[in-house]
């Protein structure tokens, strides 16, 4: 049998308390005192047995961090002592885009490496924003190719970000005529970049890195970053590099893979410059996602590059436009305007920006893109709330300015991103996809709200009068 | 055998209150210690809210739950305006925003806790009919009815039943009392006592409920003409006595919650008497594969139908599928295939633990589901022969008769039923030893926390209260049968699919912004 791509997943716990979303409020004064009936003693879970500390040192009550809301404290205390509220620090974690059950979630999967289960169907919005104006299909029961939980070994999850080979030609004489070139395929279908706007140090550098080359993936960094210590994971690093400075790093292209290069006029001499260095490195241009994202993969299609990263902003929106349109809207654009052109063949797209959950890495998928690039989630996995305290040169609540274990480290983001590969493999399996590459760009496999509300409710209640979702 | 009299008699209504000592309320009421302990506010509230026995004069706790809020002001028994200490306050209960979430919103709880414990609508000013989901059914409303059409008849002289054979095959007709059946879950998610509760329910609501794909507890074999047997691809169960039991076999496919993957119970649920029954290994987790290996056409599905028609010559088949772009084909290949009932699921519904990735992105809400299906079986001029039933989402009284007047003949039931059971949807079903209130457990402690008699009454209620909402709004158009309803979308309107000005003459959807 060949060998399986495996993830190893080992639970890696958290430094900190999660901040969790419930707090359960007591009010004393009303307590009998030294109730034999106390439901602090029968709860379902103990969350209380860890939870008296506080009470030697004087100190404020903790906030009970555990408490899974089944209410029965609440319910059954003999003198109705219990309420709960919403823990106020769960309502400051991240921002409108980043929301407090993300990063929880998050969390969740850096901590156990496990897939976000729960009963009792699904709680959010009918439609929101962003991605959450899609559904996946699934196959139903006359399509054989799926295979749900059992084969999904059988899944590929695997990209490529070196040119793909176009059809080989041969000589009269049966020989090669064709120029074949390496291939670099990456396991699955996610690269990572640490976020240049929020904490960056040589420990999380080295957790990354470690994570990427453990998964079998790269990691894009900036030259500042190197570090000796980085030197045994030197196979799994880009370095991020410029029209300025790709010359002066010629150390490091060859060590390398592959190469990013940010994008401006002249990457036609700067990739060149690269290539002379070395010439099988597989290039990456790195690209803002605006207005201009389209046509410019066009045209760059036609260089010598073999992936484009296109970045939007830490939401996921279009960069430098006063109305900006969603990373999923801009993956289409982009992705068919390669198809337009013929050449979405010859050219991988990755996309990095606002992708915050497993599915978003689906869903971009869907929409066209090859792979994503993780940016934010890899910092939410070392415990960052997204307070943007450090912007503000204000202190880490999360400590992730501190050295941190890079063993610990590498172990959450990869129990992170297994998760995420996991999660991934379910919905590939429920569509009956075996190739996250035969994904790619099947919009076939999903649902837009545009199109159901048309194709469902517009025989049933005429034309729709509200234009977008509220 | 069922009955086919369409006006049986709902059962009795018998008031099952609260298990707990402390019920959650949409107000709270707070005494300070300036009461002196008069005794007025007893005397003045006609809800009970202030209880005082003869023989204590001290004041006690306010139930204030029961309290039916600010809207009291006008009373001229309203406490807290009449103490004469001024010692009560009141206000909104603060611990409503940890309850519920988007579809199911804490004052949708608290109304439905109400009905199971009354059997009657609740007097208290909540929202149950609407969540806070911003589509689908929480955006859909009936039509101002037209007074001239009003029907001045009794609930008793409407008929809320459905036939769940149309084909006209031979088998039995198999009336349902109500326009709902209740959904699988299986013995091992859900605890035993729930499970035999919720078949004595269908047993005098003239329903039917399903096993769902655990086996067949013989706690069940007493009310076995009003329990579905559930095939699905683990087979867990299936033995030709329980094919051979049931009124109607249902084969499911694929659920809402999890379309494309099989059901997983962990491992910890797996006590010795449910491996018993499902004939595996203690302690170790039980996956059910998807799809069924067996069926890879139609014509595969026909043969499954067959062999079930063939085993029960008097059972009905119904088919479970997911709500996947082709679901259309698929309920008409089911029909083509000799099923009586198409029963599709939605994606936002289920009851057990599911993956959130797959709950909430794999195939599509009910709400789109039912008028696509619908519209393509009348197509194919088949309609009148299947029984077309929704599920996924459909939370309340009102969802289900959207849901008929969208296109379906009747609706399944999960998520209510363990709500008037007194679920609060803290989504913990699978962790540990399951369900913290004894509804999805099968823990030696936590599973037996109910007992059957306060369950199937609490059931019984809640649907004696929807049957009351249903008979109202066909009064309100003059139908005297709920069959009348079925596929009446011209009844429906889409507050995003109005004018401005007719919008505002019809409730807005709630809006509010929750933290989930």
């Amino acid at each position: 049998m060949p060998k399986k791509y495996h993830i190893p997943i080992k639970t890696a716990n958290p430094r900190h308390h999660p901040v969790g979303k419930y707090a359960t409020v007591e009010f004393r004064e009303d307590c009998a005192g030294s109730c034999r009936a106390c439901v602090k003693k029968n709860c379902v879970y103990g969350i209380f047995k860890d939870n008296y500390l506080h009470m030697s040192t004087m100190g404020e009550p903790e906030y009970l961090y555990t408490c899974n809301s089944c209410f029965r404290c609440v319910q059954e205390c003999t003198r109705g002592i219990f309420s709960r509220v919403i823990n106020p620090e769960y309502r400051t974690l991240g921002d409108e885009y980043w929301r407090p059950d993300i990063i929880n979630r998050l969390w969740y999967q850096a901590h156990t490496g496990k897939i976000p289960v729960s009963g009792a169907g699904y709680r959010g919005p009918f439609v929101a924003a962003g991605f959450d104006t899609m559904w996946t299909d699934m196959s139903e029961i006359v399509r054989p190719t799926r295979d749900g939980i059992h084969g999904r070994e059988y899944i590929n999850t695997c990209f490529e970000i070196s040119r793909r080979i176009s059809p080989l030609k041969f000589n009269a004489d049966m020989t090669l005529a064709s120029q074949t070139i390496p291939i670099l395929e990456i396991p699955l279908p996610l690269m990572f970049r640490l976020p240049d706007t929020l904490i960056i140090n040589p420990p999380i550098v080295e957790s990354a890195a470690r994570a990427a080359q453990t998964m079998g993936t790269f990691l894009l960094i900036r030259p500042e970053d190197y570090s000796d210590a980085l030197l045994p994971y030197a196979r799994h690093l880009v370095p991020g590099l410029n029209k300025n400075n790709a010359a002066d790093h010629e150390a490091l292209i060859r060590q390398s893979r592959a190469v990013e290069l940010a994008f401006d006029k002249d990457i036609e001499n700067t990739l060149r410059i690269v290539r002379d260095i070395k010439p099988d490195s597989v290039l990456i241009v790195r690209i803002p996602l605006n207005a201009d994202a389209a046509s410019r993969a066009l045209k760059l299609s036609a260089l010598d590059v073999d992936t484009l990263h296109f970045y939007a902003d830490e939401h996921g929106n279009e960069l430098d436009a006063e109305d900006p349109r969603f990373l999923k809207d801009m993956i289409r654009k982009v992705h068919l305007k390669l198809v337009e052109g013929s050449v979405r063949q010859s050219i991988n797209l990755v996309f990095s920006g606002g992708i915050a959950m497993a599915e978003h890495m689906a869903k971009a998928i869907i929409c066209g893109a090859d792979g994503i690039v993780v940016d934010v989630p890899l910092l939410v996995a070392l415990e960052c709330r997204l307070c943007y305290r450090c912007r503000k040169d204000l202190s880490c609540p999360a400590k992730i300015d501190d050295t941190i274990d890079p063993e610990w480290g590498s172990q959450r983001m990869i129990n992170l991103m297994g998760a995420w590969h996991s999660q991934l493999i379910e919905v590939m399996g429920a569509m009956g996809i075996r190739e996250a590459r035969r994904l790619r760009g099947e919009v076939g496999r999903s649902m837009w709200f545009e199109d159901l509300e048309k194709e469902s409710f517009g025989p049933v209640f005429g034309q729709r009068k509200i234009a977008g979702l509220k | 055998m069922k009955t086919n009299d369409i006006h049986f008699q709902f059962p009795k209504i018998v008031q099952v209150p609260d298990r707990f000592r402390n019920p959650i309320g949409k107000y709270s009421i707070r005494r300070n210690s300036k009461c002196i302990s008069c005794g007025l506010c007893a005397e003045l509230c006609p809800y009970g809210v202030h209880p005082r026995y003869d023989d204590y004069s001290k004041p006690l706790r306010p139930k204030d739950y029961k309290c039916i809020g600010f809207k009291c002001k006008e009373n001229d028994f309203f406490c807290i305006d009449r103490c004469p200490e001024q010692a009560l306050t009141l206000r909104r209960n603060p611990i409503l925003e940890t309850l519920g979430d988007y579809r199911w919103t804490a004052e949708m709880l608290i109304g439905h806790w109400e009905m199971a414990e009354t059997g009657n609508l609740p007097v208290v000013d909540l929202e149950y009919n609407l969540g806070n989901s911003g589509g689908g059914f929480d955006k859909i409303r009936f039509k101002t009815p037209n007074p001239a059409d009003y029907l001045s008849l009794g609930d008793d002289q409407i008929d809320t039943s459905v036939s769940l054979n149309k084909r006209g095959d031979g088998r039995p007709e198999v009336i349902n009392g109500i326009p709902c059946y209740g959904g699988g879950m299986s013995y091992g998610s859900t605890a035993l006592p729930v499970m035999v509760a919720r078949a004595r329910a269908a047993t005098l609501l003239n329903t039917l409920t399903c096993t769902g794909e655990g086996g067949y507890p013989k706690e069940l074999i007493p009310y076995a003409d009003h329990v579905i047997t559930q095939v699905a691809t683990g087979l867990f169960g299936v033995r030709e006595e329980t094919i051979r039991f049931a009124p109607m076999v249902e084969f499911k496919y694929a659920q809402g919650a999890k379309p494309g993957l099989g059901g997983h119970l962990l491992g910890d649920k797996v006590t010795p008497e449910v491996a018993a029954i499902r004939e595996t290994v203690v302690g170790n987790a039980l996956f059910s594969p998807f799809p069924f290996h067996s069926v890879y056409s139609v014509e595969d599905h026909k043969k499954h139908v067959d062999w079930v028609k063939e085993i029960n010559p008097r059972g009905l088949v119904s088919v479970k599928v997911s709500t996947p772009t082709d679901v259309d084909m698929v309920a008409v290949g089911s029909y083509y295939a000799g099923a009586h009932v198409v029963h599709l699921d939605g994606s936002y519904g289920g009851t057990g633990a599911a993956p959130d990735i797959a709950k909430k992105n794999i195939a599509m809400p009910i709400e789109y589901a039912i008028p696509k299906v619908h519209r393509f079986l009348q197509e194919e001029g088949v309609r009148d022969q299947v029984c077309l039933i929704a599920s996924g989402g459909i939370r309340n009284a009102l969802d289900v008769a959207k849901a008929i007047a969208l296109g379906a003949d009747g609706a399944v039931i999960g998520t209510a039923e363990l709500v008037a059971l007194e679920c609060v949807r803290c989504g913990h079903c699978e962790s540990g030893r399951g369900c913290a209130r004894g509804i999805a457990s099968t823990d030696h402690e936590l599973g037996y926390m109910i007992s059957e008699e306060w369950a199937t009454r609490r059931i019984v209620n809640m649907y004696s209260a929807w049957r009351k909402q249903w008979c109202e709004i066909l009064r309100q158009y003059g139908m005297k049968s709920i069959r009348e309803l079925v596929g009446r979308s011209d009844l429906l309107v889409h507050l995003d699919y109005l004018d401005e000005e007719e919008r505002s003459n019809y409730q807005a959807a709630p809006q509010a912004e929750l933290i989930i």
